[in-house]
């Protein structure tokens, strides 16, 4: 799909056909004859696509965790205080994730690059945050095999691990792509780290919750 | 060319048909001996209904296929659609099969209602590769068991706890299952180890067997005579020969085996040659 | 901003055929690989058959051949071999194969042809996905040489069975195998879901509406969004497999089980009732039921698009088709307990899931009225596509009805985990879509291959493989109804089935020919692909988007620009009009007639 837009700061007066759905169409892509028939850019499908495989994935180990959650001897464990402070770190970094998109928007990439970096180095404190989780369990003497509770614990705690490893390759992939200036407004790129890395940040509030505040 | 092909396949489906028909005709199903004679009412009412839609279906595949070839037809009907022709068939459709649902549903509701108050109770745990059968004894209440107690050499094979008094007068067998004829059966199920499945087709009855729970279903035996147990899902490699047999026996000589604990010679004469376990014994023996 | 205005096509051998991004090279290198696990699956099913059909019979030959398997002296299969075998052979034919060779080999070629791109939307990952998948096989059939052998405890892998090796041998490395092996298929199979899904949805040529789209192009759709939201369930239960497996959890293990001679420590020792087996039985079916409906589906866009072609009429009621698609895939997702009546599950959920099951046989059962609607007063020509068509519609009839049986509880009581399942998902699901694949080959060939598939042996490959599939399976119903239980290595033990034992050998030896059959078309396929009559653009005469591009189709699909489309597929016959089909990418002056869109 193309559109006519007027880039950058204006002064040039330049309009630059712009394939805003990424199909190829306005000169983005090697092929340029394709309709499309959706306002959303191809890689963006793809990731809504992926996040809804990834949503089905914890969907399954949820309904585990519930079903078996009902069971007469579930013995919840004690949760690891740095959890909290895991959680409002991913939490900021989900805010700085915006920050850096907002700083393409404006065209300023120096920014941009700085807050990629800085978001993932706030992913990095978390991961290590998380590992802290598991030290302090075992020093409680609490493994993956010890009780049911604590074995969801483990897995859904390492399988969000591994997603956000992901997306932290994709920040350090997007923040190298920055400093080569491969980024406009109109390249979808950071949107879509971001849009992953917000998924990742709503996944571990909702396993979070699930684990401790089932009630 | 196109006209072989045309008869080829219409003849084909003609023949097929006849072919099923002739084939459902022959009675494939072992004869009924439990109370759950509306399954096979269920059975044979499927059996029509799918059967008219197959021989129906099939009538007009092979019609179309023989009467619509290319070389007897200058251009096709354009057809794409109809709605008023789609709704009737969807309709006819969901209504067929709604009455099948809704009358499959009750029967199961009833074959899943609680066991009688005089039922017979009989406990069946499934291993690797045997049945064993308990029965509770004249006080009517099963042993506590727990793996730790199980020793296959010292044919403890369940586990039961000897301390506990409710055992001592528990009777247990490998492989065949005492019943009384018209007599509700309470069985309860389950596995010491991977998931088995006791089917006997002649009951129409079929309940996993899972370690970690216990199932209670029940039924009736309505005739006298030897069934084979199967076991009907997958336990590893001696799946094959989970083999056993259900004796159905009149009241009487029910009573007096489980008094005297002495098989009626008329059963064991049944045993096969290689049968190991021909003895009714108390588990503590 | 990049600037390209045209793609160049790669040069080296390499970019060309083996890491290649073209999604027709990709779709074939899918096919070629499905070909060769399904040579080894078919194989593995002729062993089956000499077993059930001779099981006190030694075949020394045989043990000659295959000695881990067979006793050398008395040639007799050992009964660990068995269950491997059965195991392998579905878990082989339901992914490798037959979720391979429809979705990922025609999808991948088809869906760009059909909805007018020139690619898919991720040719990267799609080349990805093709390598990843490849990976998965060899890991796969690695299982069979490591110690303990293959996976044994079936495709379905249902613990304390598949969770201990103590329980079964096969359950020890080789269960470990057979789970990393299914985690790259998920993987490949989840990459190819994520391209067809975006393609679909945004690389459609001007014109091509999603209500103007082939209905092959539609059932691949709904597959790829069906595989997407089903396998994750899968997933879980894999990774919580392989951790009771190596990890000392106990998602599936319960507390107390007796194996191997002693009792299973789980958790620790620590007092706790442990897990559920059914807790496995419900994530895998809840990928299980969709994946049957993964394997169908393609078959069912295929027969539509090859009856219309072939009887040279629209579809009937393409909207209700569509419907249809889309309703067998939301309820698919509401069925899977119908595999559960009787494994311990609550009844009350049981009757949910036969309410769903038997509402699914509502579109199902309006698909094949729509088939046979076309063919009323058509015009039809038997080559050899049609004939499996044709084939299909057969067997959904005869291997659907059975599902009415077995999705009642009470029936399904006596039915379940007997052959008459068997016959059951063999003629329903397995030639769908073997039939599928078929029909797909002989129609889409000159377009992949630029050559005809030659016809009579065409033919004589459908009549036999027709005539003797049903003699195979049709009387697996039988044996089910007379008792005969699934995955057992030697019926004649029991006396109830002795007498159904001719049966047995009757169904073995039309397997034999069955099987030999297809290497007629083994035959074809090759020895086309380089003497077969060169193809013309449009040998059928059809109306979809690939066939107005060269036989073979080009690097880039079409050399000049991509076509634009102006109503739908099915335009056939239309009266009034000049030729009796009008291709989707007539310019409306030019057909001289007034169609609906």
């Amino acid at each position: 799909m193309t559109r006519w837009v007027h880039s950058g700061t204006g002064e040039s007066g330049l309009d630059v056909p712009v394939d805003t759905n990424g199909n190829g169409n306005g000169g983005e892509g090697p092929y340029p004859e394709n309709e499309g028939a959706l306002p959303i850019h191809t890689k963006q499908i793809g990731l809504w696509a992926f996040l809804a495989t990834a949503t089905m994935l914890f969907a399954g180990f949820s309904s585990a965790y519930i079903a078996r959650r009902a069971g007469a001897d579930w013995q919840p464990i004690r949760m690891p205080p740095i959890l909290w402070f895991n959680t409002v770190i991913l939490i900021a970094s989900s805010v700085t994730m915006e920050i850096a998109r907002r700083q393409l928007k404006r065209w300023a990439t120096e920014a941009l690059q700085r807050w990629l970096l800085i978001t993932a180095g706030l992913g990095l404190v978390f991961l290590i945050g998380q590992y802290i989780a598991w030290r302090q369990l075992q020093a409680q003497g609490i493994y993956l095999p010890t009780n049911p509770h604590s074995s969801f614990f483990y897995l859904l705690t390492a399988v969000h691990a591994l997603h956000l490893f992901g997306g932290l390759v994709a920040l350090i992939v997007v923040f190298l792509r920055a400093r080569r200036g491969v980024y406009t407004p109109y390249h979808p790129g950071v949107g879509l780290a971001a849009t992953y890395w917000h998924f990742v940040d709503i996944v571990w509030i909702y396993l979070f919750g699930l684990l401790f505040y089932l009630g | 060319m196109n006209r072989v092909q045309a008869g080829m396949f219409a003849g084909t489906v003609f023949l097929f048909i006849l072919l099923v028909v002739w084939a459902f005709t022959h009675p494939w199903f072992p004869e009924l001996a439990s109370d759950r004679a509306t399954l096979d009412t269920f059975i044979r009412a499927t059996l029509i209904i799918t059967g008219i839609a197959f021989i129906f279906t099939h009538i007009l595949l092979g019609w179309f296929a023989w009467k619509y070839r290319a070389d007897a037809q200058t251009r096709a009907h354009y057809f794409p659609d109809n709605p008023r022709l789609e709704i009737t068939w969807t309709a006819v459709t969901a209504l067929i099969l709604s009455i099948l649902v809704f009358g499959a549903l009750r029967l199961w509701a009833r074959l899943y209602t609680p066991p009688p108050q005089d039922a017979l109770v009989v406990e069946i745990v499934g291993q690797q590769f045997q049945w064993n059968i308990r029965y509770p004894g004249a006080d009517g209440r099963f042993g506590r068991t727990d793996p730790k107690f199980i020793s296959d050499q010292e044919y403890n094979f369940i586990g039961i706890d000897f301390d506990d008094p409710a055992a001592e007068d528990d009777i247990c067998l490998q492989n065949q299952l005492f019943l009384e004829v018209n007599r509700p059966v309470h069985l309860q199920i389950r596995s010491r180890d991977v998931l088995h499945s006791f089917f006997v087709p002649p009951f129409r009855f079929k309940q996993d067997a899972v370690p970690g729970m216990t199932v209670h279903v029940w039924f009736t035996p309505t005739r006298v005579g030897k069934f084979e147990i199967a076991c009907a899902e997958h336990c590893g490699l001696g799946h094959y020969r989970m083999r056993g047999f259900v004796y159905v026996l009149p009241s009487e000589e029910f009573r007096s085996m489980m008094t005297t604990l002495t098989i009626p010679a008329s059963v064991l004469q049944q045993y096969p040659k290689d049968f190991q376990f021909d003895t009714l014994t108390l588990c503590t023996e | 901003m990049a600037q390209h205005n045209h793609h160049t096509e790669p040069q080296s051998f390499i970019r060309k055929y083996v890491f290649s991004m073209d999604h027709k090279v990709i779709a074939k290198q899918y096919y070629i690989t499905a070909i060769f696990m399904a040579i080894v699956a078919g194989l593995l099913a002729m062993l089956i058959r000499i077993q059930l059909a001779w099981p006190q019979l030694g075949q020394t030959w045989l043990a000659k051949l295959l000695p881990a398997g067979f006793d050398l002296q008395t040639g007799l299969m050992k009964p660990e071999f068995y269950p491997m075998l059965f195991t392998m052979h579905g878990t082989l034919m339901v992914f490798f194969v037959l979720s391979t060779a429809p979705v990922s080999g025609f999808g991948n070629f088809l869906i760009p042809l059909q909805i007018g791109a020139r690619d898919m939307a991720f040719p990267f990952l799609n080349m990805l996905s093709y390598w990843t998948f490849f990976i998965g096989c060899i890991v796969i059939l690695s299982s069979f040489f490591v110690e303990g052998g293959a996976a044994a405890a079936g495709w379905t892998a249902y613990p304390p069975l598949s969770a201990l090796r103590e329980a079964i041998p096969g359950s020890g490395l080789g269960q470990t195998l057979w789970i990393i092996g299914m985690v790259f298929f998920i993987a490949s199979f989840t990459m190819g879901g994520l391209n067809f899904v975006t393609t679909v949805l945004n690389l459609r040529t001007r014109g091509m509406s999603m209500m103007r789209l082939p209905l092959t192009t539609w059932a691949l759709f709904c597959v790829a969004i069906l595989g997407l939201l089903s396998f994750p369930a899968l997933t879980a239960g894999a990774i919580m497999l392989l951790f009771d497996r190596h990890l000392g959890t106990s998602f599936f293990l319960p507390q107390g089980l007796y194996i191997g001679g002693h009792v299973v420590e789980i958790q620790q020792g620590l007092t706790t009732q442990g897990g559920s087996p059914l807790l496995w039985q419900h994530l895998f079916w809840f990928l299980g039921h969709p994946e049957v409906y993964i394997l169908m589906l393609p078959a069912m866009g295929i027969t539509s698009d090859i009856i219309t072609v072939f009887s040279r009429k629209p579809i009937f009621s393409y909207k209700s088709m569509v419907y249809a698609i889309w309703a067998i895939s939301v309820l698919s997702f509401l069925v899977w307990g119908h595999h559960m009546f009787v494994s311990g599950m609550s009844p009350y959920l049981g009757m949910a899931f036969a309410t769903f099951t038997l509402l699914i046989a509502v579109p199902s059962a309006i698909k094949v009225f729509n088939w046979l609607t076309t063919l009323w007063r058509a015009r039809i020509r038997f080559t050899t596509p049609m004939l499996f068509a044709l084939g299909i519609v057969s067997l959904f009839i005869s291997g659907g009805l059975s599902g009415l049986w077995l999705g009642q509880p009470p029936i399904d009581i006596q039915m379940h985990d007997t052959y008459f399942v068997v016959g059951h998902f063999h003629l329903i699901m397995a030639g769908a879509a073997l039939f599928g694949v078929f029909a797909g080959t002989y129609y889409w060939f000159p377009k992949m291959f630029g050559r005809m598939m030659n016809e009579t042996l065409g033919k004589i490959h459908f009549w036999l493989t027709f005539i003797t599939y049903y003699s195979t399976f049709f009387p697996m119903y039988y044996l089910g109804m007379g008792g005969m239980m699934r995955r057992i290595y030697d019926p004649t033990q029991y006396d109830f089935l002795k007498p159904l034992q001719p049966l047995n050998v009757w169904i073995s030896i039309s397997a034999f020919v069955l099987g030999a059959a297809q290497f007629i078309f083994l035959f074809n396929f090759f020895w086309s692909m380089f003497r077969g009559k060169k193809a013309d653009r449009n040998p059928w005469r059809a109306n979809t988007l690939e066939w107005t591009t060269e036989s073979p189709a080009p690097h880039g699909n079409w050399d000049g620009p991509v076509p634009a489309v102006y109503r739908g597929p099915y335009e056939y016959s239309v009266p009034g009009a000049p030729d009796d089909h009008i291709p989707q990418h007539l310019e409306p002056e030019k057909v001289g007639v007034e169609v609906h869109a």
